[in-house]
């Protein structure tokens, strides 16, 4: 008996080359950075909208974490310790700001380019494929919140709200957050007929805001309440940056991330979907 | 024999249960200027969208640049140049920004795109304007940039809905004559229009489009000598007798005789015989006029003279 020659082997483990191609457009590709690019001379013009979605998190953390602190005293962290409200509530913010940056690039603007700017019917007419702008926008919105998170965690390590070393972790994971969001914020539009429509984004994201233990702990909520809160994917972000910033870190935080990154793949390939139906048709 | 860039089969597009284009069949070959004429809502707009790749054909076959538009869109789009029926220009960035952040769209490199830009904004006029926001430009001035913009890639084949609705008439001559230049340059054309002195000027073939088909297809020539008459007299009557004059008229030999609200046309080989002939009838017009026959005679007997929105 002899062996078979190496190339009839079935080489069953690789995708075929077709299945490559089809996952390399499914996850865009260099016409996304063309159209980041496109979105970064337009900033270039306006700057300072652009720098100025860095002070509204630092407002909220003067007012809330700072100022009402100082009435509040000491609450109970993740690890069971005392920590003064400030630290407390910090991260909680940060998550906020991930939040709402993500939200409001993916949103509004989005909605803008696709009704009225034509922006996306002058993009498709080129070689740029609709999963690429949908990867383009939750980029450009990363982008942004890059560099929003890394200003608020400067501030943050200046008033000594940072305690532990694995918060370096909190930047990426603020990204995270922004990722699931604008995932989610930009499928959302694509469903959007009208402005009005965007009262229902207001109508999730201000008791996500107010209600995810962004101001206190979980613990407040009766149990039915509890595990509502806890399906939410803002929850999840502020419980992944309290925890890293406070340094009460557990495997547990490995879950939280794998479900607002599965929300972010899922928001993205729809978006993509979406896009393609809307303008291709 | 000229190479084929587009060859269209039965190809079909529907929206739910209407048929904006049923079964159509043309070929295109490469440097020649081919018009799509037709009433508003004809269908020649969701034929440049399916050439354009950006709109799949329900049924039938469609071969753009020997490969198909469904799968290949993108590698057919790096090869086209597009000007839309409305301006979709960026208008949060400057007329060279515009060429730039296009051209990049199609994976060019700056100083390429650059060195184009230059170019083509002296091509159409625009040079001294470069640094200017889009929406300081006047409505010729946007057509001129977007015609600029989808020539960055260098296209095989131009596609141009409506190139020159909207503009006035110096801006229309403008664009036209930035068209000849691009068609004697070999430029391979694709527009759709419903002015025919436009038709007239820049196709070497076209079709009449008429809900959802081709009512006619041929040269300007060609669709003129089959439709109508070498020449057409105009006549124009006093309100009064203008129903009794329609009424004998009808006993004067013309190929075609079309009685309007206020004028009487009478499609003829000779203008001024029939212009006698009228006169041997005991009728005289108020006016007439003897002109040669134009595409908007071929245009108006094969749609009709019906309103569409």
């Amino acid at each position: 008996m002899t062996a078979p020659p190496l190339s009839d082997l079935p080489l069953r483990m690789l995708p075929s080359a077709g299945r490559l191609a089809r996952l390399r457009q499914a996850a865009g590709g260099p016409g996304s950075l063309r159209l980041i690019e496109r979105h970064a001379r337009v900033y270039r013009h306006a700057w300072l909208v652009f720098a100025s979605g860095v002070f509204e998190p630092l407002f909220y953390l003067l007012s809330i974490g700072l100022g009402l602190g100082v009435l509040v005293g000491r609450v109970t962290g993740p690890g069971g310790q005392l920590v003064p409200y400030r630290d407390f509530v910090a991260p909680g913010l940060l998550a906020v700001s991930a939040m709402n940056g993500a939200m409001y690039d993916s949103t509004f603007n989005v909605f803008f380019r696709l009704k009225y700017d034509k922006l996306y019917e002058a993009v498709l007419a080129t070689p740029v494929r609709p999963a690429e702008v949908a990867l383009a926008e939750i980029g450009w919105a990363l982008i942004r919140g890059c560099l929003y998170a890394v200003a608020f965690m400067l501030v943050m390590t200046s008033l000594g709200l940072v305690h532990s070393p694995w918060a370096v972790l909190a930047v990426p994971v603020a990204l995270l957050i922004g990722f699931a969001f604008a995932a989610m914020g930009m499928t959302g539009t694509t469903f959007m007929k009208s402005w009005q429509d965007f009262d229902y984004i207001l109508l999730a994201s201000t008791p996500l805001f107010l209600f995810s233990a962004t101001f206190y702990p979980l613990s407040v909520y009766p149990r039915a309440v509890r595990v509502v809160v806890e399906w939410t994917p803002l929850y999840q972000g502020v419980v992944l940056l309290r925890d890293l910033v406070l340094g009460a870190v557990g495997p547990a935080l490995l879950w939280r991330a794998a479900y607002l990154a599965v929300l972010g793949v899922v928001g993205l390939y729809i978006s993509g979907r979406r896009i393609g139906k809307l303008l291709l048709v | 024999m000229p190479e084929v860039l587009v060859r269209a089969r039965g190809l079909t597009k529907r929206f739910g249960t209407f048929t904006a284009v049923d079964g159509i069949d043309f070929d295109l070959y490469r440097g020649e200027a081919f018009g799509f004429l037709g009433p508003n809502g004809a269908g020649k707009s969701s034929t440049m969208r399916m050439i354009g790749c950006v709109s799949p054909p329900t049924e039938g076959e469609l071969t753009i640049l020997g490969a198909d538009p469904v799968r290949n869109g993108p590698a057919i789009r790096a090869r086209l140049g597009v000007v839309p029926q409305e301006d979709t220009l960026d208008v949060e960035l400057t007329v060279r920004e515009n060429l730039l952040v296009y051209g990049r769209y199609f994976g060019l490199p700056r100083a390429l795109i650059r060195e184009r830009t230059a170019q083509l904004l002296e091509f159409v006029q625009l040079s001294d304007r470069g640094g200017d926001k889009v929406d300081a430009l006047s409505g010729g001035m946007k057509r001129r940039l977007t015609i600029a913009r989808s020539l960055i890639n260098e296209p095989d084949i131009l596609i141009l809905d409506e190139p020159t609705t909207g503009l006035d008439p110096q801006a229309r001559h403008v664009v036209w004559d930035r068209l000849f230049r691009l068609k004697q340059r070999g430029v391979t054309l694709i527009l759709t229009t419903h002015y025919m002195d436009e038709a007239e000027q820049l196709c070497d073939r076209l079709v009449v489009m008429d809900h959802a088909r081709f009512a006619a297809e041929g040269t300007p020539r060609e669709l003129i000598e089959r439709y109508s008459t070498r020449e057409v007299l105009e006549l124009r009557f006093d309100p009064g007798v203008h129903e009794q004059a329609a009424e004998k008229i009808k006993d004067i030999s013309a190929k075609r005789t079309e009685v309007l609200a206020d004028r009487i046309l009478l499609y003829v080989k000779n203008g001024d015989e029939a212009l006698a002939a009228v006169r041997a009838h005991g009728l005289e017009p108020l006016t007439s006029l003897v002109r040669r026959s134009t595409l908007e005679d071929v245009f108006l007997h094969l749609t009709g003279r019906r309103l569409e929105d």
